[in-house]
């Protein structure tokens, strides 16, 4: 299987789109001029009519989340377009490489959301540890600064996070852009009524905004003609983990799953075995190996139980023991829960300890129930989803894995044990008990 | 004023609220004084026109901000999943015993520290090492010498 028609990435395998004057000679903002030419509401209805659905991960319809903002007349207050580029699911690294390498199909793609939502102040907000696509964004706003013909009266703000999962989770990031703790915010109300400084702002991932200028170029009828039912259109996968060839490869929704892992990944290297895959990053409900005949697409893997999220696949062979990756999983939702809702802050605490009593041979038959129980207490409890997914992919481990988990209670303790990759990882959140003098001296 | 004051006023005049210029602006302060000492967060809160208290709640609450002394240089590896699969650990453990202290720690002449981090983005690119945020790729055991090497070298 190859890769798709390339949307997001076309012509940058030729050319080094970073640069304007090369990005302008593939038709670069032209469509920006196109959009311009067009009312915003006849801009908004062309992506409806694409059916250009979330790349960040809830998958929710662009189109119509732009359609939730006011009219200027209906709320005076200034509009806000927020790109969220705090890529930080693991698995995860697509927004990296389209950031690095397409940054001016992104800033085309904000000019024109800017002009359907009627705003005139963007801001990227790229998670701190980028600092590579930083300086290619940096770059590429330098250029665009000296053409005022593109820019218009739009002003686009890079602004950088400082280490916070969490803020990638859309309230959670305003409040980082307020210069606060990135706690997230009940909703509602939603951000496209009261959002940054409450005022209008929409929110969308740098896939999704890149795709904007696509298109248009297409035409949304014709972009919707790409892939599945619902999952309309092309997405950049990131593949990572037991696999030859890792790295983002932008497919055709629906193509399937097995076909990313053995056709574009390469299959599992040394003579290993596919064990599970998670298929759209940590958050994700995991597939035994022998579910992986499903399209790549939001319906196919609804029927699993499971999502795309933000297309993070990551392959595991058999060498792997389940328990250790709850145990890994668990302590990045530990180190990463915000600490407002409690179920997420405790219950976190509580799905790493009992998978280590498991691990380490000290757990009761009681503690398989109580870690479901733990997770169930999670669910749906809680502001955001960040301990519903760590609860959710947990469960499934235990769900998909129900022998394994079993043989850790039966045989007091692990049966891979360090012949494991994923054995005795040392995790942040377990950093300072690993080095008690972690306090430097000044 | 000093320059300081003057970059967060500038950082500050870009957005419409001067509180969105904290997180920058403590970032600002960082680089100056290698860790967010009370003296920084005075000078950040002063440039902000908020009190310390304020930008020490924001600092603490984001990973890439230290509230206490750090080496000049900062080596972290990603220990998440795609990493851990790739075999982060061992690349961990050999930076641990080429650079003679444990992740979350300092060399003794305080030049270096060692941590692990949560996935940084790289997963298709495993084992993740970021030398002071420049991410080093597909990193194994064996390349540690000479990356520490260079460290020291720098």
């Amino acid at each position: 299987m190859a890769e798709a028609r390339q949307i997001v990435f076309a012509d940058a395998a030729e050319r080094d789109l970073t640069k304007l004057a090369e990005y302008e000679a593939v038709g670069g903002y032209a469509m920006l001029e196109k959009a311009r030419a067009m009312t915003p509401q006849a801009v908004i209805e062309e992506v409806v009519a694409s059916e250009l659905r979330g790349r960040g991960g809830a998958f929710f319809p662009t189109g119509r989340k732009w359609s939730f903002v006011p009219k200027p007349e209906q709320n005076p207050n200034p509009h806000y377009l927020l790109v969220n580029a705090d890529e930080s699911e693991p698995g995860s690294f697509k927004d990296n490489e389209i950031m690095a390498r397409v940054p001016h199909r992104l800033i085309e793609g904000c000019l024109i959301t800017a002009h359907a939502v009627e705003s005139t102040h963007v801001f990227i907000y790229i998670r701190g540890e980028y600092t590579g696509p930083y300086r290619v964004l940096v770059a590429a706003l330098e250029e665009l600064h000296e053409r005022p013909d593109l820019r218009g009266d739009v002003t686009i703000v890079l602004h950088r996070g400082a280490g916070a999962y969490i803020c990638g989770e859309e309230t959670a990031l305003l409040e980082s852009l307020e210069g606060k703790r990135g706690q997230p915010r009940t909703k509602p109300p939603f951000p496209a009524i009261a959002g940054l400084y409450a005022s209008p702002t929409v929110v969308n991932n740098v896939e999704t905004i890149a795709t904007v200028p696509q298109v248009l170029a297409m035409g949304g009828a014709e972009y919707a003609k790409l892939g599945v039912p619902d999952s309309r259109g092309t997405r950049v996968v990131s593949i990572s983990g037991h696999v030859a060839r890792p790295g983002n490869y932008e497919i055709e929704n629906g193509v399937s799953l097995r076909s990313l892992i053995d056709d574009l990944g390469g299959g599992v290297p040394d003579g290993h075995a596919l064990k599970a895959v998670i298929p759209g990053g940590s958050s994700t409900v995991i597939l035994r190996a022998d579910e992986i005949d499903v399209g790549y697409d939001f319906n196919s893997l609804l029927k699993l139980n499971t999502a795309m999220g933000s297309a993070g696949v990551v392959a595991i062979d058999e060498r792997c023991c389940m328990v250790q990756l709850g145990i890994r999983v668990s302590e990045f939702y530990e180190h990463e829960s915000c600490g407002k809702c409690t179920p997420c802050r405790e219950g976190t605490r509580w799905t790493t300890a009992i998978l280590r009593r498991l691990e380490g041979g000290t757990a009761t038959q009681g503690d398989l129930d109580l870690l479901l129980d733990v997770c169930d207490r999670i669910n749906g409890k809680c502001l955001c989803p960040l301990g519903e997914t760590a609860a959710i992919a947990i469960a499934s481990y235990v769900d998909k894995f129900p022998g394994e988990f079993q043989a850790h209670i039966d045989e007091g303790g692990c049966p891979f044990g360090d012949s494991s990759p994923l054995h005795d990882v040392l995790a942040p959140v377990a950093q300072h008990a690993h080095h008690p003098s972690a306090t430097v001296p000044a | 004023m000093n320059a300081y004051y003057d970059e967060v006023q500038e950082l500050k005049a870009q957005y419409p609220d001067w509180r969105s210029a904290a997180l920058p602006a403590l970032r600002l302060a960082q680089e100056r004084h290698g860790y967010l000492s009370a003296d920084a967060l005075r000078e950040c809160a002063d440039a902000l026109g908020t009190t310390p208290a304020f930008c020490e709640a924001v600092a603490s609450f984001y990973d890439m901000f230290h509230l206490r002394p750090v080496g000049r240089r900062l080596v972290e590896v990603c220990t998440n999943v795609s990493c851990a699969l790739a075999g982060a650990q061992q690349v961990l453990e050999a930076l641990e015993h080429e650079l003679g202290v444990a992740a979350g720690g300092t060399t003794d002449d305080g030049e270096i520290t060692l941590r692990t981090v949560e996935c940084l983005g790289g997963c298709g690119w495993a084992t993740i090492v970021a030398l002071d945020h420049t991410y080093r790729t597909h990193v194994g055991p064996d390349d540690v010498p000479a990356i520490v090497e260079e460290i020291r070298g720098g």
